[in-house]
């Protein structure tokens, strides 16, 4: 049996609950005020997961990043590994909104999209000073 | 001198700004004008990409730039006009804005009514006054987060972040998902000063060490920062001998508050707030200058942006009416105070008029966390409006609604008071 310590953050309150099980089972939680907090440490015991948000190079466009999101969170656990997965991707303006980045992630179904916009640069001549 | 004729002007294309610009079209003001100092709109948001945004009032995550592209949005539906990369120089008494533009050069902008949005800025090592010499590596938490999430641009490797702010806590998620290693996070009050959401999944979630009740004494380096002693502190905030501890590093962060940006409003002779370093605004966040209305962070500091968005409708919707002429009369005033346990409540004043069943939504900040207790709205020596609440933290901000036919005498008091949780 293991006992975990986990703060919820559905609510402001942070209710400070502890959670006992083993690997993919919770036999009980405490500490909790509401049932979405019991669900909240469920979740968080068996595999946390988070949004995850970086940003990636754009090539040409009036600003040099854009920043992502996940479609939906990922494990936690896998955040480092995604945003090493950016560093190496390129996009070229200008990029739209929610443009895909990657569409399958991990073949887990969740998807990489730009969470902002970038128009291209314009050439120097047509800027003009 | 380049001239723009407007109904509502805007000063500052922040969330406050864009909700308030919104706000004033849907009201019925023909033309609304925002006057931006940014190459473009959404202010802050543009460079907080991670997400949490719009829980309350879009009942949606979303990250920072999807939530200003949601008013951008709207305002270009709206048909708001826009003036970026335009500074606001100077608010004049007869609600002309004197401006410095890109493109126009002097600009004079004149608005029926006049909307203050220009949101904080962070405070720095300055006005914290911490010893040591002056090397480079030392950022407000916002500068290195634009300089990363924005311009790409590397900060550091090694780093200590002071205050446990929002902004420094997503920072040292940031910066550790980017390779750096975050030695610690130093708060000098014995509780945390952001949201407990940020201290779990942004702090926790890699092991990184909160220092409560800490602060940094000392900053080591000649040309870049070297590391910085770090001390535990008394419960007046000093630091305790024999507590010193070295920590290596080539960056320190601040995140030790943010202060709202009013030179401007101060300078237009407007009237300010001590505590919230705002102007003093009526519940339709109207300043002591009829025609000028504030909303966001200029007027107190916000934890979260949907509250900003709210609180931004009711000036725009003000401002416009003003504009409009058909701003309601006041028959009398009351002032709101902080009683027990409250550090200031805004707005500071309410205005009622001939509407008794009229609403005011008071927004209040507790001085000290707190266990359950009860809020309470007095007037006239009578309760008008309570309820109970589990805890209270000065780093979430709380509310409550006021009927206006309720208000007797010409004080509106509001305490919050420890009680005994029932099991």
């Amino acid at each position: 049996m293991m006992e975990k310590i986990i703060t919820c953050t559905v609510c402001p309150q942070g209710c400070r609950m502890t959670v006992t099980g083993e690997e993919l089972h919770v036999s009980g939680v405490t500490g909790n005020k509401c049932p979405r907090g019991a669900e909240y440490a469920q979740s968080e015991f068996v595999c946390p997961v988070r949004t995850a948000t970086s940003s990636v190079r754009v090539e040409g466009g009036v600003r040099p990043l854009v920043s992502v999101r996940s479609s939906r969170p990922i494990p936690a656990a896998r955040m480092a590994e995604l945003v090493e997965l950016l560093r190496g991707i390129r996009l070229e303006a200008p990029v739209a909104m929610h443009q895909v980045v990657f569409e399958n992630l991990w073949n887990s179904g969740v998807g990489v999209v730009t969470t902002a916009e970038v128009a291209k640069r314009r050439s120097p001549q047509t800027t003009g000073c | 001198m380049f001239h723009v004729q407007c109904d509502v002007a805007v000063v500052g294309g922040g969330p406050a700004g864009l909700s308030a610009a919104v706000a004033a079209k849907k009201q019925g003001a023909q033309r609304v004008c925002i006057i931006e100092r940014d190459k473009s709109l959404g202010g802050i948001l543009q460079q907080c990409i991670h997400a949490g945004f719009g829980m309350t009032y879009f009942r949606q995550e979303l990250t920072g730039p999807e939530y200003a592209a949601r008013f951008i949005t709207l305002a270009r539906e709206q048909e708001v006009s826009v003036l970026t990369d335009t500074m606001v120089l100077r608010l004049e008494e007869d609600k002309r804005l004197i401006c410095a533009s890109g493109e126009h050069g002097l600009t004079e902008v004149c608005a029926g009514s006049i909307v203050l949005s220009m949101g904080c800025r962070e405070r720095t090592r300055g006005s914290i006054r911490i010893p040591g010499t002056r090397p480079a590596g030392i950022y407000t938490a916002g500068a290195a987060q634009r300089l990363m999430n924005c311009q790409n641009k590397t900060v550091g490797r090694r780093v200590v972040i002071l205050g446990s702010g929002d902004i420094g806590m997503i920072m040292a998620r940031r910066m550790t998902l980017e390779g750096a290693q975050v030695c610690a996070v130093v708060e000098i009050m014995p509780y945390l000063a952001g949201l407990t959401r940020n201290r779990v999944q942004c702090l926790d979630d890699f092991d990184i060490p909160l220092l409560l009740a800490h602060t940094v004494t000392k900053i080591v380096g000649r040309e870049r920062v070297e590391g910085v002693w770090v001390q535990r502190v008394d419960e007046k905030r000093a630091p305790v001998e024999g507590t010193e501890h070295f920590f290596e590093c080539d960056t320190l962060l601040l995140s030790v508050g943010l202060i709202p940006e009013n030179e401007l409003t101060a300078a237009a002779g407007i009237e300010m707030a001590p505590i919230t370093n705002g102007p003093v605004v009526n519940q339709h966040m109207q300043t002591s200058n009829p025609g000028v209305f504030a909303c966001g962070n200029v007027l107190h500091v916000n934890d979260l942006v949907d509250h900003v968005s709210a609180e931004s409708e009711i000036a725009g919707r003000a401002a416009a009416r003003y504009a409009l002429g058909t701003f309601g009369k006041t028959l009398r005033e009351a002032a709101c105070e902080a009683g027990k346990g409250v550090r200031y409540v805004c707005p500071q004043r309410l205005c009622i008029g001939e509407d008794l069943e009229e609403t005011a939504m008071l927004y209040f900040r507790v001085g000290a966390p707190m266990g359950a207790g009860e809020i309470k709205v007095e007037s006239g020596g009578h309760v008008v409006a309570s309820r109970r609440i589990s805890r209270a933290n000065p780093g979430e901000m709380e509310k409550m609604a006021v009927r206006l036919g309720d208000v007797a005498g010409d004080t509106v008091t509001v305490s919050v008071e420890p009680r005994e949780e029932k099991q």
